[in-house]
Parts: structure tokens; sequence; C-alpha cells
């Protein structure tokens, strides 16, 4: 059977460049799954800022028929009821079929033509796509889409799909780039004709390359960077080309950071370093066409990014006339939370929270930028503003760079602070920031958290454990409901951040999760040890010695009295106990190397030797034993959470 | 007659107006009350509501009181220029209209780099939003492009699409001038000439001199003014084609303005501000719907 092929082009106004590749994954989805009964499969799903286009192939004339076997009376049953069966089915009595003592018939329902499916389902897939932000259009009661569609192409081989959006219906043409495509004598744009063979060619002449893939080699290679950058000029212009640009050196005594958001943010341009890594007084811009001969839009960017840096240097040089010193008291007018208080207040508790001069003194600071005029502009660059004045101002580097780097990590993906000074008032601040919130009762839950708290105490968990202090949870925790939430990160950063099993997480908290430092050192040292032969058996054993004891409501009372022990596996445990004990030193490993090797004569134990006998004196001795072996052993972790095969 | 590649900025003005008159725009004045932006004047916050076509388009200058600079920085104005078009309901053809005003004023867009690149417009003040685009001319924003969706709180029965150029902007691009105080307004005359004693002036009384207690005395007294007559609109049995809801709708606009001369003067903490907002957001929701009420009366 002959196939063919579909080609649907919606053709819309400008589209957010970020909200192309999820919407066209969905579309491609949904078409693939809408062209499954034709045979067709989808072999381009393309987008651009101003269309949506899919191509697919070896789509049948129509889809399969349907045959359904209806069932009918007895073969016994009278006359009258077997024709009134096929009356109903449409047929007469001598059409019917015979199966298992049964009349019935074989219902065929012809599959339906390719073009009627698409035009009856197409409009609704293309106006189920999901975007985030949507418009009405055209008024109330309208349909819903991100932009307004312009025009809307849909061939099957040659023949147009009919059907129709908001009074938008399909054609065979498309448009090309709004100012390289053909334009009429008035210069409107022009439609042009195509088929599904020409498509993309036909596309390209009029100034669109289709293939997303194409336009990113395209701009990787003339650009020299690949970046996030580079994915938004490949859905913001449907012919990506760029250029450079220069900018007055004098420029570069600003901070770097301003410049290049300024650049980055701002204009969109590529900010250009040297290879000392030095920022150069050049940018890459992207044009959204094929050139510049006369250097017009070359010199129009120039003139703008220009009068940017002129704001830049006239906050900067307005915000030199007082130092961040100066500007603490300031602080006092700066609302941190109306039911917390102002900034000078946060100020003076980080600094309290502090323990040496340089992270006191870069505590004092930190806020201050939020008074200046350059972090009114560019409130992203709150802390690093501040670090760049500071040193100019003549603070030390390192109070400089801990005021830089107050806010990191950012991110999961963001460092720590480099410095001590850094992670000490980085600590700091977000502590106090989840302290106070608690004291509200603003306390996260489910999706809510307004102030980003899980972050800030994701940052606490991460400079705590990665970084040079050394603080325990519960000394910054001053309360249970906080505690309890730190500890709720913790869990997240050893299992989820760095991998670790959650039985090992839980075994390695639950003998103790006050110094995050050490939890890491001993999930590193369990999760060593685990593949060995005798660890998961003594973990069993540990975890049968708690349960005796709970059983047993054991309290310990006395030492171990060696005159009642067994001679035997008893006193083979107790001998074996007291020299791993006695042994028991070195790092995290080898503790948990030496305490596995008890396995023997634990084993040995357990076979050999009944705990409880009826002698209370004997009974009472061996639960001592055993709830001596576990709380001395039980420093690293707690095996009885750990789960084991058996 | 000037030349196409060097448009006064009263010809840019001119052209602009006459290249939407042409096209089914009324033109319109600019309205007589301090306004932040063209949106907020009747002729666009009001005309939008409601199931009625309309197209206007008016130049407004628009005051934001904490831009100024004494008319010391190249770009930064208390008072700028607005040409503000409304298309009710948006033409398909709403983008290559408004390209074509680009190339009447002379700018070959053969030569240049135009994108629409995705900004999404929000007035807390005014219960109103839209989705859209600033207009990037060879990386400078030109005019911001709103498909409007809801003013006032109120949903829009045609969504109409809002042009907002700025003048001096677009002027200083046209003229290659790195200042707009630079920018030749007509023959023999520059911006510098026409506007800047204002900037200084209004800069100095904005930032030193506005009396912090007479602007909240005032911002108290519009306040309840258009409340009184928000309240004596409900109060009505029969809405009637005559109760003054512009009048409470100028009482908002003298509200918004105290509240940025206010918010310039560095009289309102980030604690009041949501607050004081708010409060005016209060009032003109209750006049757009109001005057949807009021409008329908009308039809009927």
């Amino acid at each position: 059977m002959a196939t063919h092929q579909l080609l649907l082009e919606v053709g819309v106004e400008e589209v957010p460049d970020w909200m192309l590749v999820p919407a066209m994954d969905h579309l491609r989805g949904q078409v693939a799954e809408l062209l499954k009964p034709l045979g067709g499969e989808v072999t381009l799903a393309e987008a651009t800022t101003r269309r949506l286009a899919i191509i697919a192939s070896g789509l049948g004339e129509r889809e399969q028929d349907q045959t359904q076997i209806v069932k009918g009376p007895p073969l016994a049953a009278p006359a009258p009821a077997v024709e009134g069966f096929a009356r109903k089915q449409g047929v007469t009595a001598a059409d019917l079929g015979q199966e298992s003592g049964y009349y019935q018939f074989t219902k065929v329902t012809p599959g339906r033509a390719a073009t009627e499916i698409l035009s009856e389902k197409l409009p609704a897939i293309i106006m189920g796509i999901p975007w985030p932000k949507t418009m009405l259009w055209p008024g109330k009661g309208g349909a819903r889409f991100i932009r307004p569609i312009r025009w809307l192409m849909c061939l099957l081989g040659d023949a147009v799909v009919p059907f129709a959006i908001n009074g938008v219906s399909t054609g065979s043409q498309t448009f090309g780039h709004r100012q390289l495509g053909a334009r009429t004598a008035d210069r409107k744009p022009q439609a042009v004709p195509v088929t599904i063979e020409n498509y993309e060619a036909v596309l390209e002449a009029n100034g669109v390359i289709l293939r997303a893939a194409k336009r990113r080699a395209k701009l990787v290679e003339e650009v020299g960077q690949d970046n996030s950058l580079v994915d938004l000029h490949v859905y913001l212009n449907e012919w990506p080309a760029a250029f450079r640009g220069t900018f007055d050196p004098a420029y570069l005594d600003l901070p770097e950071e301003v410049l290049v958001t300024v650049m980055r943010y701002h204009q969109k341009y590529f900010a250009v370093h040297g290879e000392d890594g030095k920022l150069k007084p050049e940018f890459i811009a992207v044009m959204n066409r094929k050139d510049d001969p006369d250097g017009l839009i070359r010199h129009g960017n120039e003139r703008v990014l220009r009068a940017r840096f002129n704001d830049a240097r006239f906050f900067y040089e307005v915000d030199q006339k007082r130092t961040l010193a100066d500007r603490v008291e300031d602080l006092k007018a700066v609302t941190f939370h109306k039911e917390i208080g102002n900034y000078y207040e946060k100020t003076l508790r980080i600094v309290a929270l502090c323990d040496d001069a340089a992270s006191q003194r870069a505590a004092l600071l930190a806020k201050s930028d939020l008074t200046t005029e350059m972090v009114k502009e560019f409130t992203e660059l709150q802390g690093m503003v501040g670090g760049r004045y500071a040193a100019v101002q003549g603070e030390s580097p390192e109070v400089s760079q801990a005021i830089y780097e107050q806010y990191r990590p950012l991110s999961m993906d963001d460092a720590i602070p480099a410095s001590r000074a850094g992670q000490m008032v980085a600590l700091a601040d977000k502590i106090d920031t989840l302290r106070e919130m608690f004291r509200i009762g603003q306390i996260p839950s489910g999706s809510k958290d307004p102030f980003a708290l899980r972050r800030a105490a994701q940052g606490v968990i991460r400079i705590l454990a990665e970084g040079e202090l050394s603080f325990g949870l519960s000394q910054l925790a001053d309360d249970e409901k906080l505690r309890e939430f730190l500890l709720d990160r913790v869990r997240y950063y050893f299992r989820d951040v760095k991998g670790f099993a959650y039985d090992a997480v839980n075994a390695v908290l639950a003998a103790g999760a006050d110094d995050l430092k050490d939890v890491a050192l001993r999930l590193a040292a369990i999760q060593a040890v685990r593949q060995t032969a005798d660890f998961e058996p003594v973990a069993a054993a540990f975890k049968r010695i708690k349960n005796i004891l709970s059983k047993a409501e054991f309290a310990p009372s006395q030492a171990i009295d060696p005159a009642l022990l067994e001679a035997g596996p008893e006193a083979d445990l107790h001998a074996a106990f007291v020299a791993v004990k006695v042994a028991l030193s070195g790092d995290y490993g080898a503790q948990l190397t030496a305490i596995a090797s008890l396995r023997p004569v634990v084993d040995a134990f357990f076979n050999g030797v009944m705990v409880n006998v009826d002698n209370a004196a004997v009974r009472q001795n061996r639960l001592t034993l055993l709830h001596s072996i576990l709380s001395e052993f039980s420093s690293v972790a707690d095996f009885s959470e750990i789960v084991t095969a058996n | 007659m000037p030349t196409p590649d060097h448009l006064y900025y009263q010809d840019v003005v001119l052209t602009l107006k006459r290249y939407w008159a042409d096209r089914g725009c009324i033109i319109q004045e600019p309205f007589d009350a301090e306004v932040g932006a063209g949106t907020m004047c009747p002729e666009t916050f009001l005309r939008v509501l409601g199931a009625k076509p309309y197209r206007v388009a008016y130049v407004q200058p628009s005051r934001r009181p904490a831009d100024g600079r004494y008319g010391d920085n190249p770009n930064r104005l208390y008072k700028h220029q607005q040409l503000q078009v409304i298309l009710k309901p948006s033409p398909a053809d709403v983008l290559d209209l408004y390209l074509g005003s680009l190339e009447a004023i002379g700018i070959d867009l053969d030569k240049h780099d135009i994108k629409f690149e995705e900004d999404n417009w929000e007035s807390p003040t005014l219960g109103a939003w839209g989705v859209g685009w600033q207009v990037m001319l060879d990386g400078l924003e030109i005019t911001q492009f709103t498909y409007f969706q809801q003013c006032g709180g109120v949903d829009l029965d045609l969504i109409p699409a809002e042009l907002t150029y700025g003048l001096e902007r677009l002027t200083a691009f046209i003229q290659n001038k790195d200042s707009v105080y630079d920018i030749d307004w007509a023959p023999g005359f520059q911006y510098r000439d026409v506007r800047y004693n204002d900037e200084l002036q209004l800069s100095v009384y904005n930032f030193e001199m506005a009396d912090v207690a007479t602007l909240w005395e005032s911002f108290r007294l519009h306040e309840a003014e258009a409340q009184r007559l928000i309240e004596g609109f409900k109060a009505l049995e029969m809405p009637s084609r005559r109760y003054p809801l512009l009048a409470a709708h100028e009482q908002v606009l003298k509200c918004s303005n105290c509240f940025n001369l206010l918010d310039a003067r560095g009289a309102i903490s980030v604690t009041e501000r949501v607050g004081v907002i708010q409060r005016v957001r209060r009032l003109a929701v209750g006049v757009a719907q109001a005057w949807v009420v009021q409008q329908q009366e009308v039809v009927a």
C-alpha cells in the first residue's frame, strides 16, 4: 500500500525561547501517538520562535479495519430470534456464522481515512500543548495559547488536511523570516507555497534555519562558546548570526560581575575573556539576520551597551561616596521581615554568631551593599558588589572575599564559600534566617517555602559537611522543629546528593548526627566495609542483640562477671570482645573491619548459647555482655538499622 | 522638509500619529492628569474593558518621579513621552502593522536587527496584566507590546494589543545620539532646550522638597474621594450613565501619583509598600468593575 508523508506547521507569533523545547516534545509525543494506528512515524519535530513543525512518514491511507465478533443466539433458538439478531446487525440470517453452538456475526468497522482522523484530532492536540503562561485569544471564552496562531499548514502528501483553529484555516503555504522572507511589493509578508519535500529548503531560502541543531552548530562555531546563552539564541532567532562589538576599555575598571551581568543577562551578549582569564573590552551579540554589511547593527548594540555601562559607572561612583561601614546604620531602614525586624538587627545577630575577627568584620559589612545603587539596580549581584566595594575601600582580602561569598551556595550545583570566613558568614546568615523564621512560625510545608528555607538549610548542611567549620547541629538549632528540619536536609544530602544507601544513612545518624564531617567519614567507612563478607552478618547479629535486649527490657546494672561466663562460645565471645575493644583504633574503616571480625564468635555464640536461661545471674551476665558489645561498637553506626538480606 | 534619515523628534511623533490615524486610530491628546504610564489613562484603562471595539493613539507624558536624575543622566528621565496605541481587538496583522510604523519613521528593517523578546507586563496597582514582548532594535528596547488580559481585575472581552513606544529612545536611535538631551526636537531646538528645566526642578522637588506629610494627606483625601464615589455607584438602585465614575478614576490616578512621589521621597518603607499598593489597587479594581456594569447598562 502506498504511504504518505505528513507535514504540520503551526505558525505563531514569537514564542518565548525557553518554552519551545518542552512544547515541541509534547507535540511530538502526541502526534506520534495519533499516527500509530495509521502506521506513521514522526521523522522531524522542530521549533523556531515563529513555528512548530512536524514531519511524519509512512502514513497509510486509512487506519486498519476493526473486526468484532458479535455473539448471537444458540443454534437451537427459534428462527424469529435468529432473524431478529441478524436484522439488528443489518444482515440476513444466511450471513451469520456459527461457532461452538451459537450464531455469531463478524462485524467489520472500516478504518477511518487518515485525513479524517488528522482533521478531527490535530486541533485539540495543538491547543493541548501545555504552556507555562498562556493568553486568551481572541478574547473571553476563546482559546488559550501562548501567542496567537497566525497560519496553519497541514499537508498529507500533496493534499491539505482541512481544519481550523479560531478562524485560522490550514493551507499549503508558509511564511519565511519576518525580514528575510518573501514580501509583497508593499513590504507585507508574502505566503510561500511548499511541498513536504521542499519545505526545509524553501524555509532556508526564506531566511529560516528550521533545525535547532543546525542553528546551534552555526552559533557555537561563530561564538566559540557553548553554554545556555547559545541555547537561548537558538530559539530566539530564526537565522542567528553572531558578530563582535567592542567597548571602551575604561569600563573595565567597573566590577567584572557588573559588566558581565549587563552583557549576559540584560543584553544577551556573550562576554569575552582573554587567555589570561581577564575580561576583554569586547562582546559577541547575535542578530536575527544574515549580515550587517554597513555595521549599523554593531554600532547600535555598542551604543546601547555604552549607555548601560554609563549607568553602572554612575551607580558605582555614587556608591563610593559612602563606605560599606558608613552604611551599616542605614540598614535600620531596610526591612528583613516585618515580624522579625530590619537588616541592622540581623547584621548584629550574624556578627554575634561569628567566631573570629575576620568573619565578624565581614558579617558587620555583609548586608550594607543592599543600600547601594548598584545592588538596587542589579539585585542578583548582592554580596558580590559588597565584596568588590570592600576591597576598594581597604578591607582585608579575607574580609572582602567573605562578603563576596556570603550567599553561596546558591544552588546544589554551586560551591560553598572557599574561605573559612566566607563559610562562617554564610553559615551565620543562613542559620539566623532559619532560627528567626521558625521563631515566627514560618515553617515550610509541602511545596510552600516562600522564603526558600530548604535552600538555606541545605546551605547550612553543605557548609558544615564540606567546609572548615566545626559546629554541631544541636549547637546551631535552638529549637526542636528546626533540628528536625535540618536533620531532614542532612538525610536528603547524604542520600540523594551524596548517594549513600538510606539504611547506612539511618544507621550512621542514629549513632550521632551532630558532627556532619564525622557523619560523612563514618558513612564512607560503612560503604567501603559493607562489601566484605562478614559485615552484613555482623549487622544482622547486632539487630538480634538489640531485639533480645529490648525484649528482656534489659537495663545495665553491673559489670560483666567473668566468673559467670561459660567456657566455650560465651567465653570466646567475651575474649574476642575484650580483644577487639582494646585494639579498636584507627580510622572508621579499620574499626568496622575489626568489628566485622567478630562474626565467627558471634555466630558460634548464637548457635551454642542460650541467653534466656533460668539462672538469673547467668542470664543477667549474658545480657550485660551483649549490651556491652552493642553499646561499645555502636559509636560508628547503629548496625541494627542496616537492612540485611536475611 | 526633514529628510527621512534624520527626522526631528516632533516629526517622529507626527509621522507615527499619521501612520496610526491612517489605520483607523482616533488620535487623542494626552490625558490631563499626572500618570506613570499611558496605560493608566482612561483611553486605555477603561476603553479596553467591555466588548466595544476601539482604536486610539496618543502621546502621554509619563511621570516616574523615582527615575529623575536632575537632568544629568543621558538616558533616564523623570518625565518621558510615550506613544500609546490601543488596537481593540488586536488585528491578525498587528505585528506587521507595528513593523510598518518603524519603516514609516525611516528605520530600514532590511538593515537592522529586530527581535520580539518575551516580556510580560503587570501593574499591581491597576490590577492589570498581559503577555507580550519588549521589542528590541539593535539591542535597544524601543517598544513594549502587550496583549492585555485583565484590567482592574476584570477579564477582557476582546484582547487588545497595546503598543507603547518610548519616543525619546526611538528618536535618539534614529538621530544616533548618545544622550536624550541632544535629540533634535525641532529645527534649532534640542530636547535639552525644551525639557531640561522640568527635569532639574522636578527632580529637586521630588527628591528633596516634596512635603511628605502633605503627600500622605493628599493620598488619603484622594483615596477617600475615590472610595466615596465607588461606594455611591454601588448604592445606586439602577446604574446610571451620568454617574461620574470617570471622576472616581481620576482620583485613583491622583492616589497613584502621590504614591510615586512618596516612593521617590523614600517615605514608604518596604513593609508599607505592599499595603499602599493594595489600597490603590482596590480602588482601581472598584472603578473598573463599576465601569463594566455602567457600560453594560448603556449598551442595554
